[in-house]
Parts: C-alpha cells; structure tokens; sequence
C-alpha cells in the first residue's frame, strides 16, 4: 500500500481531485480477510475486566456515549428530559460524569440546547437527509447549514451508499467535503451505514474515503437498518484512523452506533481500542458510542461496583 | 492508560493429589520396581506433585494388563459398545474442562485462555468424533474384512498400543492417541512427558469415572527409560510417538524389524508465506498465532516467516506494534497471552538458540515486557536479516522466537520454504485464490494453511513429510494407524 509512504503523504489531497485517483487508490488498500477480523474481535472479547479496570473502563464509557433519540415522535418535552439526563446520568451519585453528547433530529436542536448551554456537553444533530442520505445535494447542505445555526456543534452526516455502491466515489467525496464546508466550525461525523455496504473491504474503503474527504469521525450506523454497529466491523475502521493517522498526520474519531446496549458490549470496545490503536483514542474526543439504553446498563454496573448489590431498574432514571 | 487488573482463574477447582502411582488394569498402583519425581509449575517453581517412575516391571504389568484387557474385553467388545464408553469420556471431560484446563495450565504452564479455548474443546471433540467411527469401521474407505460368509466384518485392530506425548499439548496429544485407538478397538499404555504428567493422571481418574473396563487406559509416567522400556517392550503391537526428531529416528531404529506399527509425529521448522497482496492486519494476527501460540511450543508453529520483500518494512512494522500488546505473565491470569517456558532445560535450549541467532549477525528485537522473576520465562522474540545459513533458520528452537527471512517471487518462496529437513506445516497469505492452490501443490508440508493458521480440528488429518515423521493423526486417516489393513 502506498498510503504509509512518505512520499505518499503530500499526493493524498490530490486523490479527491479525479475519479480514477480515487478508485486506484482504494483498491490498492490491502483487503480485510473475513474470517480473521472476525476471529481477532472475538479474541478481543474474552479479555477479562474486572475489579478497579472495570470501574475505570465504565465512567469512561459514561462520558463517551452520545446519548441518542432519533424517532419520529421526538418532542421538545422528551428530548429536554434526554438533554437533563445527559447532564446528570446519576442523579443519586454527583461523582457519576456526564455523558460526551446528546444526538437529535435537526428540528430538537434547539431545544437540547437550552439546557446543554455552557454544560461541556456537545449536541449532536443528524442531518443530510438522515438515514438514507437519498435527497439533492442541496437539500442535505441546507439541512446541515441549518442544524448548524440551531445550536448543534457536531453533525453526524450519512453518505451516499448508492454512489458508494455503484462505484462513484468521486461523487460521496464530493457530498463529504460540502458537508464539511456546511458544517462551519461544527465536528463533522461521517456515517458510513456499514450494514448496507455488506464487506469488511468496502468498510475500509469507505473510511478511507470519509477520512480523505476531511471527516473528523466516522461512525458506523444510522440505526435504522437492520445490522448496526459489530465488532469486527468497528475493529476495521479503528484498522484505518490508525493507518490514515500514521500516513497523513490527522487523528480521527471512531463512533460505533447501533446495537451496543450492554456494560459488557462497551467494555470489549474499550479493550479493542486499547489493543488496536492505543490510548490516544481512549477519550471521548476519540470515541463515541451511538447508543440509548446502553447508559442505563453502564450506571447498573457502576452502582453494583460502589455499593457491592444491583439495584432494580426503578432505580435508574428513564430517558 | 486503561491497565487490567489481575483476573486469576481460581485453581480451587481442581483437587492435586500429593503423590500419583501409575494407572495400571483400571487402579492407581505402586511402582514395584521404579522411583517417583516431582512435576514442577513452570511459572512458580513449586512442587505440584510427587508422581511414580515405572520401571521395567511396571511397564511390563501395564502391557499384561492392556493385553488381557485387549483379548478378554476390548477387542471382542462390538464397536457400537466401544462408541458407549468414547462418548461418555466426551462428555465428562466436557463436564470437568475447567478443571482439566486450570490443571493443565498449572502443569504446563500454557495461559489459561488457550488451555479453556483450545485445548480442552478440542480433547473433547476428539473424542466425540472417534467415537462415532467406533461402529463404522467398515466404512472408513480401508475395506472389510472378508470373512467365509457373503459380508465382511469391520477390519480389525492392532493390539496393545504403545503412545509416548509431548509436554507441549499434554491432553490433546493424549486424546489424539487414546481416541483412535481406542475407537479401532486397541487397548493402550500411554506415558505422558515426565514435566507434565498430572492431566494425564486426572484422565485416568475419567476413565473410572467412565467405567471403563480395567486395562484398556494404563497410564505409566516417567522420563525417557520408562518410555524405551515401553515402546522396545516385545507385548506391544504398535507404537505412536509425538516428540522430536532425535527420539522419533532412536526409536523408529528399536522397532525396525519387529511386528509392531509405527508412526511418528516429529518436529518441524514451519515457513509462513506472506505475499505482498495478503491482508495484512490479519496475516499481522496469523503470524502472531503462529509463533506465539502456546509459548512457539507447537511442532507445526509458523517459525520461519518469509515475507515478500515489498512489503517487508510495512508488514514489520505492524508486527512490532501487535508484539507491544502481547501479555506475558502468570498463566492463570484470563488476559496472558503467553505463559511459562515448560521446563528450565527448554529455556536454556531456546536461550542458546537465541543467542546463536545474534552471534550469527540476524538483528534480535522483543518489545519492552517486564518477567516475573521465579519460573521460566522468555519474551516474545523476532530475529531480522536471517539468512536460510542461519542456524535460527534451520533448527526447530520450539519457543516464541520468529526468524524473518525475504522472498522475491513465488518460486522463490517454495524454494525456501521447502529447504528444511522437515516438512510438517505451511502457511500461505494471499488475496488470490489461484496463488494458494499453486503453492499448496508445491510446498512439502503436511498441512498446508490458507490465510490462517495454527486452526486444528479432529476430522482434519495432521501429519508430516521428511523428518517430521510419518502417518497421519485425525479424520478417517488416523484410523488407518491403528487397524491391521
């Protein structure tokens, strides 16, 4: 591969510039062999956290969840209760931190960020025609340009799977680097919606791609289709922040979403970060999870290691 | 830094005797005319516990009582009540694996994650898969038996088999002995490596849990003599060995001329290929397994990586960076990658090995890992610029030291790999399809792995070409071994 030479690290911005630069240039990644990333992230599962690394491991997963609602029945009501629990997970326990993000809908902005306000915690919105991306360019920057002027500063974006698919990548670049230019100041997310692009080789691409294209996150799911976030598929993308960190200097953030509702399920992400890419990503600058009910179980946990008995689910506050 | 803490496996739950007799005709015995010995954890030093020497009474005790066992019980016995007894032994090893696994990983000391994962559910299938062929001899492509009737019966076994094992893999190599021969209708004396011997001797305690008739399993420990004195014993009819090269050929000499079936399973000196096309974070992995598994004590362990030059620097690089994270330290701890070196001999062999590397100019890299003190211990090490005159290129070290050589072309690489007196595994790493299937036609390798490797299962024969020994182990060829065709 090319992309870790020297002598490459200059040529990478030209790549978005034509089509056929592209394409060479993701083809020539080196593949993913299925059944070996499978096989390393299930390795990575067996570790055993336990005692102070489990505590250490949990309050960490607390202040990286982007605690998330993207239904058709939001309101201002339900996502202020969101935004205050985001604030506050624990209410009984101020020692307990506050989580990395609250992620709504483009029309809850505003009324997320009323009570985020100068909190430290950062309102995410989901914009260009989320989930499916499939709208006029046009459409999807104003729809980013205006979540940008409702409050949001990060913009979790989709790209679009069918030009993916259909081999246009100079096409989904494009739509990226707009996206970035729309989203001002405001951290740009870029969703690659892994379950639709079916290979681990196509994951790698399209991470490349998101990364070339000026992405400071990519984030696996939408959540709307039927395989979210996987391990082996998360284990890929932190594959490729760390080479494209190694080749271009630029360190981006991984965000898993979709389908990570247990302490456990969160650990073993921890774990591979740790053992794939290093500390440097072991911050929620780094590192999100996309998840709802996953706060929830990480507070269950957190309880159970201070006071020693689980407390029933009365005792944890409802989103 | 995220550190883990410590996750010791509890070892309450295996029960070590003080002191083991030998297992002979179904009870643990006195030795009448051995002496015993201490079997050591290797990771602390301490005495597990004191085990019997067999002498050549004993040995010959054993060999009567598998013989009456053989003629009495187990041969006339019909395969489908065999399978009873094969099956039950499946499944009480699956019910005590844990046990199986703390014990094993005490005596041995192979991490704990390996011995759970790896070890103890492949004894298992062995098990079970050969105690299905049990009842279906006649189908194993060997032919019947013709009888003086129109059908034939189910060919028929050997006799008393005699079977000396590693320390490497002390219950799978077992299992992989005891199981076919077993299944085929043979009666065995099984001496376990004088290191570790305790599993062995809890597998004695499951064959009377299994009710198995007095005398099909005897069970003698001791060192190298007791193992002569029981593969020259003139009452045995066939004779398995797993072990090195230097013993396999001292007693291939003792039995030549005699009745008795041979086969060995000897060292190797393994290449894994890396082609410039291979996916390389997972051939990263495969080569970590492959060297790195169970201390590099495997017979078939990826020992000679030869790289394409052209990728060479990027592939190191990521090899350094995934060495960094391996874990080395107390066996039962659930996050130790690699555990103890099995004996203080082995360290001292692999010590002058390594050293014969440096003095012969090949640049010697480990990542900073810290040892405990007591036990035996030797961090994870790659030799670079090894050239195919490298003594680290041609002897098997059998420990967790990698010697990286370079390749140009694909001719090149089978040419180097071939070029070893051994010839008992191989592993290819390509995006193409067609190159795998040039290579595996040309490598002289009895396992030949296609981006993986290290993967065994029990319906896949394992064997070797050259001085790796002869016949095969697993599938319906591990049978062959062990029936009169």
């Amino acid at each position: 591969m090319t992309a870790t030479t020297t002598s490459a690290r200059s040529d990478l911005s030209e790549l978005g510039r034509s089509e056929t630069a592209l394409r060479t240039f993701l083809h020539g990644l080196p593949g993913v062999d299925q059944v070996g990333a499978e096989q390393r992230a299930a390795q990575l599962g067996t570790r055993s956290i336990k005692t102070t690394a489990k505590a250490q491991a949990i309050d960490l997963a607390i202040r990286m969840v982007d605690l998330t609602t993207l239904e058709g029945a939001d309101t201002p009501g339900k996502v202020r209760a969101l935004a205050a629990k985001a604030l506050r997970p624990d209410p009984a326990d101020p020692s307990c931190p506050h989580v990395g993000a609250v992620c709504v809908y483009p029309t809850m902005v505003p009324h997320v960020a009323e009570v985020l306000r100068g909190s430290g915690v950062h309102l995410a919105s989901v914009a260009t025609a989320f989930p499916s991306g499939q709208a006029p360019l046009e459409v999807k920057l104003a729809d980013t340009r205006a979540a940008v002027e409702a409050g949001a500063d990060e913009i979790d974006m989709v790209i679009n799977r069918g030009a993916f698919l259909a081999g246009r990548y100079k096409e989904v670049y494009d739509e990226i680097v707009a996206t970035k230019e729309a989203s001002g100041d405001a951290h740009l997310k870029v969703i690659l919606e892994t379950g639709e692009l079916a290979t681990y080789d196509n994951v790698r691409r399209a991470s490349w791609l998101a990364m070339l294209a000026g992405g400071d996150f990519i984030k696996t799911s939408t959540g709307k289709v039927p395989v979210a976030a996987t391990p082996p598929v998360t284990l890929v993308m932190l594959e490729a922040v760390r080479d494209f960190r190694a080749a271009t200097g630029r360190q981006v953030g991984v965000k898993p979403a979709g389908g990570i509702r247990t302490t456990k399920d969160a650990i073993k992400y921890l774990v591979m970060i740790n053992e794939t890419v290093g500390a440097d990503w072991l911050d929620p600058d780094w590192f999100r999870f996309g998840a709802s009910s996953l706060l929830n179980d990480l507070l269950m946990q957190r309880t159970k290691l201070t006071t020693g008995v689980y407390s029933g689910p009365d005792y944890f506050t409802l989103d | 830094m995220f550190e883990y803490a410590p996750a010791p496996e509890s070892r309450s739950v295996v029960d070590i005797r003080p002191s083991y007799g030998l297992f002979i005709g179904g009870r643990f015995v006195d030795p009448t005319d051995g002496g015993s010995f201490k079997s050591i954890n290797p990771a602390s030093e301490e005495v597990l516990a004191e085990v019997a020497e067999a002498g050549a009474q004993d040995v010959d005790r054993a060999v009567r009582a598998a013989r009456e066992a053989y003629e009495k019980v187990w041969g006339p016995m019909p395969g489908r009540d065999r399978a009873k007894y094969l099956f039950r032994i499946a499944r009480i090893i699956q019910e005590r694996s844990r046990e199986l696994a703390v014990l094993e990983s005490l005596d041995n000391g192979k991490p704990i994650k390996e011995s759970r994962d790896v070890d103890l559910p492949l004894v298992a299938a062995h098990f079970f898969y050969y105690a299905g062929w049990a009842d279906k001899l006649a189908y194993a492509g060997f032919g019947q038996r013709p009888t003086s009737q129109h059908s034939g019966t189910d060919p028929r076994p050997l006799g008393v088999a005699a079977q000396v094992i590693p320390w490497n893999f002390p219950l799978l190599m077992l299992a992989w002995k005891i199981a076919p021969a077993l299944a085929a209708g043979n009666t065995v004396v099984l001496k376990p490596a004088e290191t570790t011997p305790l599993s062995a001797l809890l597998f004695a305690e499951i064959c009377q849990q299994a009710d198995l008739p007095a005398g099909v399993v005897n069970i003698v420990t001791g060192a190298g003599e007791t193992g002569r004195t029981l593969v020259e014993h003139p009452g045995v009819d066939k004779v398995a060995f797993t072990g090195s090269t230097e013993v396999g050929r001292a007693i291939a000499r003792a039995v030549a001329g005699t009745r008795k079936k041979l086969t060995l399973e000897l060292g190797g000196k393994a290449a894994n290929i890396v082609f410039d096309d291979a996916p390389i974070d997972q051939a990263v992995e495969g080569i970590v397994n492959g060297i790195f598994f169970n201390q590099g004590h495997v017979c078939c362990a990826g020992s000679r990586l030869l790289v394409q030059e052209s990728v060479a620097d990027r592939v190191l690089e990521s090899l350094k960076r995934r060495m960094a994270q391996l874990r080395v330290g107390d066996p039962l701890d659930k996050n130790t990658d690699i555990g103890a070196i099995n004996s203080a001999a082995q360290l001292a062999r692999i010590r002058e090995l390594s050293e014969a590397g440096a003095a012969e100019g090949a640049e010697r890299w480990s990542p900073p890992c810290q040892l405990p003190e007591r036990g035996f211990w030797f961090a994870p090490t790659i030799f670079t610029g090894v050239t195919q005159a490298h003594r680290i290129a041609r002897e098997e070290i059998f420990g967790p030291v990698l010697s990286v050589l370079t390749f140009r072309t694909p001719a090149e690489a089978v040419e180097k790999a071939n070029n070893t007196p051994y010839g008992l595994s191989a592993g290819i790493w390509t995006d193409k399809g067609s190159r795998i299937l040039w290579m595996a036609d040309r490598l002289r390798a009895g396992v030949v792995w296609a981006n993986t490797f290290n993967k065994f299962d029990p319906t896949s024969p394992f064997g070797g070409y050259k001085e790796s020994g002869y016949g095969r182990e697993g599938g319906r060829h591990g049978l062959e071994g062990y029936l009169n065709v």
